[in-house]
C-alpha cells in the first residue's frame, strides 16, 4: 500500500470492531499513526498488537472526558490530521410508537451528540496543528440518512442529522480560513462481525444472509475493507477540494428503485 | 506493482483539462489509456500529449455525439487491447444564456455532446466493459463527469444545468440496471465545482466579451472568493477522484455521486 498518509495522525472513534477496526487497519497500512477509542479492551489489545495503533478507552457521548483524551493525544502525537467519527449504536431503538424516551436520548447522545463532540474536539486540535490549520474529518452516517427505517427511528434520525452536521462543520472551518475538511459517508449494509452474528444466530442463516444481500442492487453486502478504502481516500490529500459533501457507498441501494 | 497495471481506460475529451489530468493519472498508475478528442490525430497537440504520456497512451479521434465514431473506437480498442476496464465520459461543452433568447440549436448542440455523448459511450462499450469485468475481481467502471451544475440551478445556465442533471440520473439508472442484471460494471458520477480548466477560461472570456467584467481573472477571483474553500480546484484533484472510482478501492461504489466542490453546494 502506498504511504499516502505518511506523517499524519488519525483518531478513530469506536475503533475496536466493524468499520472502525477496518479503518484503523487501513489508515495504519497507509502510513498514518492511529489512535482509536471504544470500550472492548480485549478486541482493542488484539488490534493494537496487529497495527501498532494506540487504544484509549473512551465513550464519545461523555462530554467531560473529551479534554483529557485530547490532552493524551496531544502529548503522544503532537497533532491531529484525521478524525473518523465512527462510533454508533443501534440497541434499544424502535419505532416512533414504541421507543422509550430514555432510549431515544441514549441513541441520540451517542449517534449525534457524540459525533458533534468528536468534531468539536478534532477541530480545536487541528486548528493548532504545527504548520497550519489542516485536517480531514469524516462522519460515518448511513444510507439510513436517505432511507430511514421505520423500526429504527432514533438511529435514522441521527444519521440524517449528520449530513447537516458535516456541512455546518465544513462551512465553519472554511469561513475561518482553515484547511479543515468535513464530509459524511453513507454506507449501505456492511458485513461486519455484528451482522455475521445476527445471521449465524437466526433460525435460517442462509435465508437471513440472502435477505441482507438482496438489500443492494449489487446483491451483496459491503466488506469492511471497502468502506475503509473510502475513508482513506477522504482522509488523504487527494481529497483536498472535497468538503461539505455526502459520499454514498451502497452498491446502488439509494440510486433509485430496483423494480419488480 | 502499480494499482492500474494491466487495465485499459478510455477517456473522452482527453486533450485538455479534467480529461487530460485523468489520462495522466491513469497512465501514472500503470494503465493503458486511449485518449479521444475532436482534434485530428496528426495535429501537433496530439503528438505532444502522447509523447508526454509514453507508450501506454494512444489517441483516437472521436466526436462523442456521433455513434459511428464510438463504434469505430470500440472496434479499435477491442483489436488493440482486447479489453476495456475504465470508461470516462468526460467530453463536454458549456452554454450560457437567458432562457427566453437561447437558440434551440444551441440547446440541441449541448444535449448532443453532454448527454448523447455519455449515453452513446456507455451504450457502445457496455459489452466490452462487461466482458472485461467478468475477468477481474471487482468488475469494470464507468465514470461520468457531471458537475455541481447537475445538482443545483444557476441563472442563465438552463441548458448546461439540464444536461448535467441528466448525466447524474443516467448514471444512477444504468448503475441499477447493470447491478440487477449482474453485469459487472460500476457506474458513478463526479460533480466538480469550478475547476481551473480551458473550458472555464473560455466561458470567462465570453462573460468579459458581454461586458460583465473587465477581465477573465476578475471573474476567476470572484469565483474563488465565493467558494468556501477560497480557491478553484485543479484538474488533478478531479483526476484523484476519477482514479479512486477506477480502482478496486471503490468496489462497492455504484450509482454514487462524488461531489468535489470545496464546499460550494454545502451552503
Amino acid at each position: 500500500m502506498a504511504n499516502r498518509l505518511e506523517g499524519k495522525v488519525a483518531l478513530v472513534t469506536g475503533g475496536t470492531s466493524g468499520i472502525g477496526a477496518g479503518a484503523v487497519r487501513r489508515l495504519a497500512t497507509e502510513g498514518a499513526r492511529v489512535a482509536f477509542t471504544g470500550s472492548n479492551t480485549e478486541a482493542a489489545e488484539k488490534l493494537m498488537r496487529e497495527t501498532g495503533a494506540s487504544f484509549h478507552p473512551h465513550r464519545v457521548e461523555s462530554a467531560d472526558t473529551w479534554p483529557a483524551l485530547m490532552d493524551t493525544l496531544k502529548a503522544r502525537y503532537g497533532r491531529l490530521d484525521i478524525a473518523f467519527a465512527n462510533a454508533g449504536i443501534e440497541a434499544g431503538d424502535g419505532s416512533v410508537e414504541t421507543i422509550t424516551f430514555e432510549n431515544w436520548n441514549r441513541l441520540l447522545s451517542v449517534n449525534l451528540t457524540g459525533v458533534m463532540l468528536t468534531c468539536q474536539h478534532a477541530v480545536r486540535m487541528m486548528r493548532v496543528n504545527p504548520g497550519g490549520s489542516t485536517g480531514s474529518i469524516i462522519l460515518n452516517s448511513s444510507m439510513s440518512a436517505y432511507r430511514p427505517m421505520g423500526n429504527f427511528v432514533a438511529y435514522s434520525t441521527a444519521k440524517g442529522a449528520l449530513i447537516a452536521l458535516a456541512k455546518s462543520v465544513a462551512m465553519h472551518c472554511a469561513n475561518q480560513g482553515m484547511k479543515i475538511r468535513c464530509n459524511s459517508i453513507h454506507p449501505g449494509v456492511v458485513e461486519t462481525d455484528m451482522i455475521r452474528t445476527v445471521i449465524e444466530r437466526s433460525p435460517d442463516p442462509a435465508a437471513a444472509r440472502a435477505q441482507f444481500e438482496a438489500m443492494a442492487p449489487l446483491k451483496r453486502m459491503a466488506r469492511v475493507e471497502e468502506i475503509a478504502a473510502l475513508v482513506a481516500f477522504l482522509a488523504s490529500d487527494e481529497a483536498a477540494f472535497i468538503s461539505g459533501s455526502e459520499y454514498g457507498i451502497d452498491g446502488a441501494s439509494t440510486a433509485g428503485m430496483m423494480g419488480v | 506493482m502499480k494499482n492500474l497495471s494491466g487495465r485499459v481506460a478510455l477517456v473522452s475529451g482527453a486533450l485538455r483539462g479534467i480529461g487530460l489530468a485523468t489520462a495522466e493519472r491513469y497512465a501514472a498508475e500503470g494503465a493503458s489509456v486511449v485518449l479521444t478528442d475532436l482534434t485530428e490525430p496528426g495535429d501537433s497537440s496530439v503528438k505532444q500529449v502522447l509523447d508526454h504520456l509514453g507508450p501506454a497512451a494512444s489517441y483516437q479521434k472521436l466526436d462523442v455525439a456521433n455513434e459511428s465514431d464510438w463504434q469505430a473506437a470500440e472496434k479499435q480498442t477491442r483489436s488493440r487491447h482486447g479489453r476495456l476496464d475504465i470508461l470516462v465520459n468526460n467530453a463536454g461543452i458549456d452554454c450560457t444564456g437567458a432562457v427566453d433568447t437561447l437558440e434551440l440549436s444551441a440547446w440541441r448542440k449541448i444535449m448532443s455532446i453532454n448527454v448523447d455523448g455519455v449515453f452513446l459511450g456507455t451504450k457502445t462499450f457496455t459489452r466490452l466493459l462487461g466482458e472485461t469485468g467478468r475477468t477481474t475481481r471487482f468488475g469494470s467502471s464507468v465514470i461520468n463527469i457531471s458537475s455541481i451544475m447537475g445538482l443545483v440551478g444557476y441563472a442563465e445556465t438552463s441548458a448546461y444545468n439540464t444536461g448535467k442533471g441528466a448525466v447524474r440520473l443516467f448514471t444512477k439508472s444504468v448503475a441499477i440496471e447493470f447491478a440487477t442484471k449482474r453485469i459487472p460494471i460500476r457506474v458513478n458520477s463526479i460533480h466538480p465545482g469550478f475547476v481551473r480548466t480551458p473550458l472555464l477560461e473560455i466561458g470567462m472570456r465570453r462573460w468579459v466579451e458581454k461586458g460583465l467584467a473587465a477581465k477573465a481573472q476578475d471573474l476567476i477571483d470572484q469565483i474563488a472568493a465565493a467558494t468556501p474553500n477560497g480557491r478553484l480546484a485543479e484538474p488533478a484533484e478531479i483526476a484523484g477522484a476519477a482514479y479512486f472510482l477506477a480502482s478496486d478501492d471503490s468496489s462497492y461504489c455504484t450509482g454514487s455521486e462524488l461531489v468535489i466542490d470545496g464546499g460550494w453546494t454545502a451552503h
